[in-house]
């Protein structure tokens, strides 16, 4: 620690603390454009100008590392001035067009021309113009705002791992570009948003909807993969205008991905708003009332072995723990959370879930992905790979990979095979990568849903586990063994045992035509087209997608920001979030509906309000009590419900051995994988600039 | 942006031939294969040195720059931005004959605004920054050479032309145009920057310190 005094007050701060930091950790606040903190530094804005006694002039502080019993003044005459001459400068080439520009009200050169500039120009000569540039579907460009403070430029090399952007020429003429015209490659890319500090890179989408002092804001969970990102959704008048990050350093900084930040649109079009019920073939528009009666009718006679359900990816665990609950009271044991068919070691938690957990990725030191491409299946969680191979400097942080990535991972990844034929070649040690995970410390072992989908997913699973037992990849402290998931309901759905019960069906026995009468909760990634001619769809959710052209009632439940709902995401870390805005019309909260009609068909489930329903969560799974924290990797929680029986059903179709054939992507197109995304017009953008088709015409 | 990327300008692919492959080779050679990002400035002359050995014009297309970065294994953004900050690389074709006139203070107060107007009248350009009509010539200002004692200078491709004044700079356009080189260096008599017409100081022979007295 190094004692530095600011402003007369003395601080102790790490030796490696630059004077800003220490300024910050004093209280003091440096007003700053380009410094980031989680960036490098550039210092080229010149606004933390700050005085260091015995200095002979100020200094920047986000560059000047501070040193034993240095003098910092933050407010002293010579700083206002300096920084007021700073000011000016600065706004030299800004336009000042705040009236209409999407950042007023949120920009740091506004709110810091007003704290810290002189009021008033001196400037009378004309200003510099620069020419937008086009960046594709979400990121809009007003690049005669741009104040050259390179934050974009440092983001996409550094954090996103797609180094596009540059600043060209210098001087009067130097600007911000990607020279050759093109669009933005990052998933990343909505970030670039939030730190422009001024208005020169905007949200396209939303451009000129609203302005940010409007926004109702409300703190919520990402549901758009299985990160678990904590955001804050903004609306306005009863519609969510935008979604942006919210800084949570165990989970996911503060960044968000573009398909969390901009599939916004799609909760307002194809949305289910009212019930309808199948009659002669014709989907009729319902009352609730004549939609529960008609399922209750469907439903009397019919044994609880010939009703099923399963939930679809973007499921709130308070559904599913009443879906489960109801199911059970039917007597059905017919539940599945794997509309993907994927397979999972359930004998115990740690088998389903991503044990390092994401801020551990920082502290492991070798990886191996199987059957997973994270810059697709979790964006964000890539971005942690990235600064994690990024630290570790040159071959610091070895990477192999199983499974050919459909774009680049954004680190240098050696692909050891296609095939889980190489898992042997690392186990019996010939395959020199085996040796740079033995040499490893603390190995990582990701295991994606390429792999897990397969038809000999347990075998790679052993493999794997034995591989990471040979590695010391679980030992005290460090479970290195991870399973990366792609649906933000899974784990919670796993942890309440939304498995097929003691001779149950799974999502494929139950397509098949195993039961009389199917309950889908939000599950339309599954093939549709293979449900049974006689088989009768219950749908529950909130956009009219294939399978609700399918079902025979539809009941319209709420998305994710219309309703307060608990998620797990793939590290088991439970958060959660609150509702925005109202569901549209006579859409409702998906347990109030399964609650309801519970009633009608006489098994009335034992919760009225979310909080009893939360402690029945509760009860089924002690983990429901441990909220934003996390269940360390150790043993087993008790109060796990799943069961051998449920273990077994799942492993029989199970193949021994590895299949040869290579693994396969788990998303075809990053920006359309569930039903907000698909009905979202920017997601549909997105998908025609950077869609699968360009990516292979690319390669 | 001084860089025109419109792709009827811009060549669909680059490669680098024989000559400068050996040239590749020498610089590659002198920096630690980690840090071969290093070689890049040499790298785009080569490659500008190669278009005007082969097309009579000295610039760095688009494509050679992604070349470089696929070379140097770095992104082709970094390559942009140096190729774009320095004056020296020419991002859009030039003329066979690069005229860069220095009009820097020295420069301006020793006459280079009659070298600008002589290069006009005699190319035909209309303005700093133009190229004449025959394709010829490229007329761009430039900020300081580093030849100040020489003041004022016409950099031509890469050789300066010191002591200029309208007439020399007419005549030695002219040259230009026959296809001659005339030497480079100073137009007066004069060596270097040393003064015109021989020595002026320290011309007598040495005396002993005895004899001085």
């Amino acid at each position: 620690m190094v004692r530095v005094i600011v402003d007369g007050t003395p601080v102790d701060v790490p030796a490696g603390f630059s004077a800003l930091q220490a300024c910050e950790a004093a209280g003091k606040e440096i007003p700053r454009f380009c410094y980031h903190e989680r960036l490098s530094v550039a210092g080229n804005c010149r606004m933390c100008l700050v005085q260091v006694v015995r200095a002979p002039k100020p200094v920047a502080s986000c560059g000047f590392p501070v040193s034993e019993g240095m003098e910092i003044l933050t407010d002293t005459e010579v700083v206002r001035r300096a920084r007021r001459a700073v000011m000016e400068f600065l706004l030299i080439n800004h336009p000042l067009d705040c009236p209409i520009c999407d950042q007023g009200g949120e920009c740091d050169l506004q709110d810091q021309a007003y704290g810290y500039g002189s009021g008033m120009s001196r400037y009378h000569e004309a200003k510099r113009a620069v020419t937008d540039k086009d960046l594709g579907p979400l990121v809009k460009t007003v690049m005669t705002r741009c104040i050259q403070c390179t934050r974009c430029v440092r983001f996409t090399t550094e954090v996103a791992g797609t180094p596009e952007l540059g600043m060209v020429s210098r001087g009067e003429n130097a600007e911000i570009t990607t020279y050759v015209e093109k669009a933005l490659t990052s998933e990343l890319s909505g970030n670039l948003i939030d730190i422009c500090p001024v208005g020169a890179l905007t949200a396209k989408p939303s451009a000129f909807h609203a302005r940010s002092w409007e926004y109702k804001k409300t703190d919520s969970i990402d549901v758009m993969d299985a990160v678990g990102t904590n955001i804050q959704i903004q609306a306005r008048g009863g519609e969510v205008m935008r979604i942006v990050p919210r800084v949570n350093d165990e989970v996911n900084e503060e960044w968000l991905s573009d398909k969390g930040r901009f599939s916004v649109d799609g909760l307002k079009r194809k949305r289910l708003d009212r019930p309808w019920v199948r009659v002669h073939g014709k989907l009729m528009e319902a009352s609730w009332q004549d939609a529960f009666v008609a399922l209750a009718r469907r439903m009397d006679g019919v044994s609880g072995y010939q009703i099923g359900a399963i939930a679809g990816d973007l499921c709130d665990a308070e559904s599913l723990c009443a879906l489960k609950d109801l199911m059970t009271a039917l007597g059905s044991p017919n539940l599945d959370c794997r509309q993907d068919n994927a397979w999972y070691d359930l004998s115990a938690r740690e088998g389903y879930l991503f044990n390092s957990s994401i801020p551990d990725i920082e502290n492991a030191d070798a990886l191996l992905l199987v059957g997973t491409h994270p810059r697709h299946e979790a964006p964000v969680l890539n971005a942690r790979i990235r600064k994690r191979f990024l630290e570790a400097g040159r071959g610091g942080f070895p990477i192999a990979m199983i499974g050919h990535p459909t774009t680049d991972p954004t680190y240098h990844a050696e692909l050891l095979g296609d095939g889980p034929d190489i898992l042997e070649k690392l186990l019996d040690g010939t395959h020199p990568f085996a040796e740079r995970l033995q040499n490893a410390k603390r190995p990582m072992i990701i295991v994606g849903h390429g792999a897990l989908t397969r038809h000999d997913a347990a075998s790679i699973y052993e493999a794997c586990k034995k591989l990471a037992a040979q590695a010391g990849a679980v030992s005290e402290g460090w479970n290195g063994l991870n399973i990366l998931h792609t649906a933000a309901s899974r784990v919670g759905a796993l942890d309440l045992g939304f498995l097929p019960g003691a001779r149950g069906r799974s999502a494929t026995g139950m397509l098949r035509g195993g039961v009389d009468i199917l309950w889908l909760l939000g599950a339309d990634e599954l093939p549709i087209d293979k449900i049974g001619a006689d088989t009768f769809v219950v749908y529950q959710g909130h956009h009219g997608d294939a399978a609700a052209a399918r079902a025979d009632i539809i009941l319209p439940g709420a998305a994710y920001t219309e309703k307060p709902g608990t998620y797990v995401n793939t590290e088991g870390r439970v958060q959660r979030s609150f509702r925005a805005v109202f569901p549209p019309g006579e859409a409702r909260e998906d347990w109030r509906i399964l609650r309801a009609f519970s009633e009608v068909v006489g098994k009335k489930l034992p919760y009225d309000t979310l909080e009893s329903l939360r402690e029945r969560m509760a009860e089924v799974n002690p983990v429901f009590r441990l909220i934003g924290g996390l269940a360390r990797p150790t043993a087993q929680i008790e109060g796990q419900t799943i069961t051998e029986a449920s273990a077994s059903v799942v492993s029989a179709t199970q193949e021994e051995g590895f299949a040869a054939s290579p693994f396969r992507p788990v998303m075809q197109d990053y920006y359309q994988t569930n039903t907000i995304s698909r009905a979202s017009p920017t997601m549909a953008d997105c998908s025609r600039v950077y869609g699968p088709a360009r990516a292979v015409a690319a390669e | 942006m001084n860089t025109d990327l419109k792709p009827q300008i811009q060549p669909d692919s680059f490669s680098f031939d024989g000559a400068s492959e050996a040239e590749i080779l020498t610089v590659l050679a002198k920096y630690p294969v980690e840090r071969k990002a290093s070689a890049v400035m040499p790298l785009l002359y080569i490659a500008q040195r190669q278009m005007s050995r082969l097309t009579g014009s000295a610039w760095v297309p688009v494509a050679a720059m992604d070349e470089i970065a696929q070379r140097l294994e770095m992104p082709a953004i970094r390559v942009y931005e140096v190729s774009s900050f320095y004056t020296m690389f020419n991002t859009k074709p030039v003329g066979r004959y690069h005229l860069q006139v220095c009009t820097t203070t020295p420069c301006w107060l020793r006459g280079s605004d009659d070298i600008v107007e002589a290069c006009k009248r005699t190319t035909g350009i209309a303005a700093l920054g133009g190229t004449s009509d025959d394709g010829q010539f490229t007329l761009t200002q430039v900020e300081c050479l580093g030849a100040c004692s020489n003041a004022p200078i016409l950099q031509v491709d890469d050789d300066f032309y010191e002591d200029m004044d309208g007439p020399r700079t007419v005549a030695l356009i002219e040259a230009l145009r026959r296809g001659e080189r005339p030497p480079a260096g100073p137009a007066i008599n004069r060596s270097g920057s040393a003064p015109e017409g021989g020595r002026k100081t320290l011309i007598d022979t040495v005396h002993s310190i005895s004899e001085n007295k």
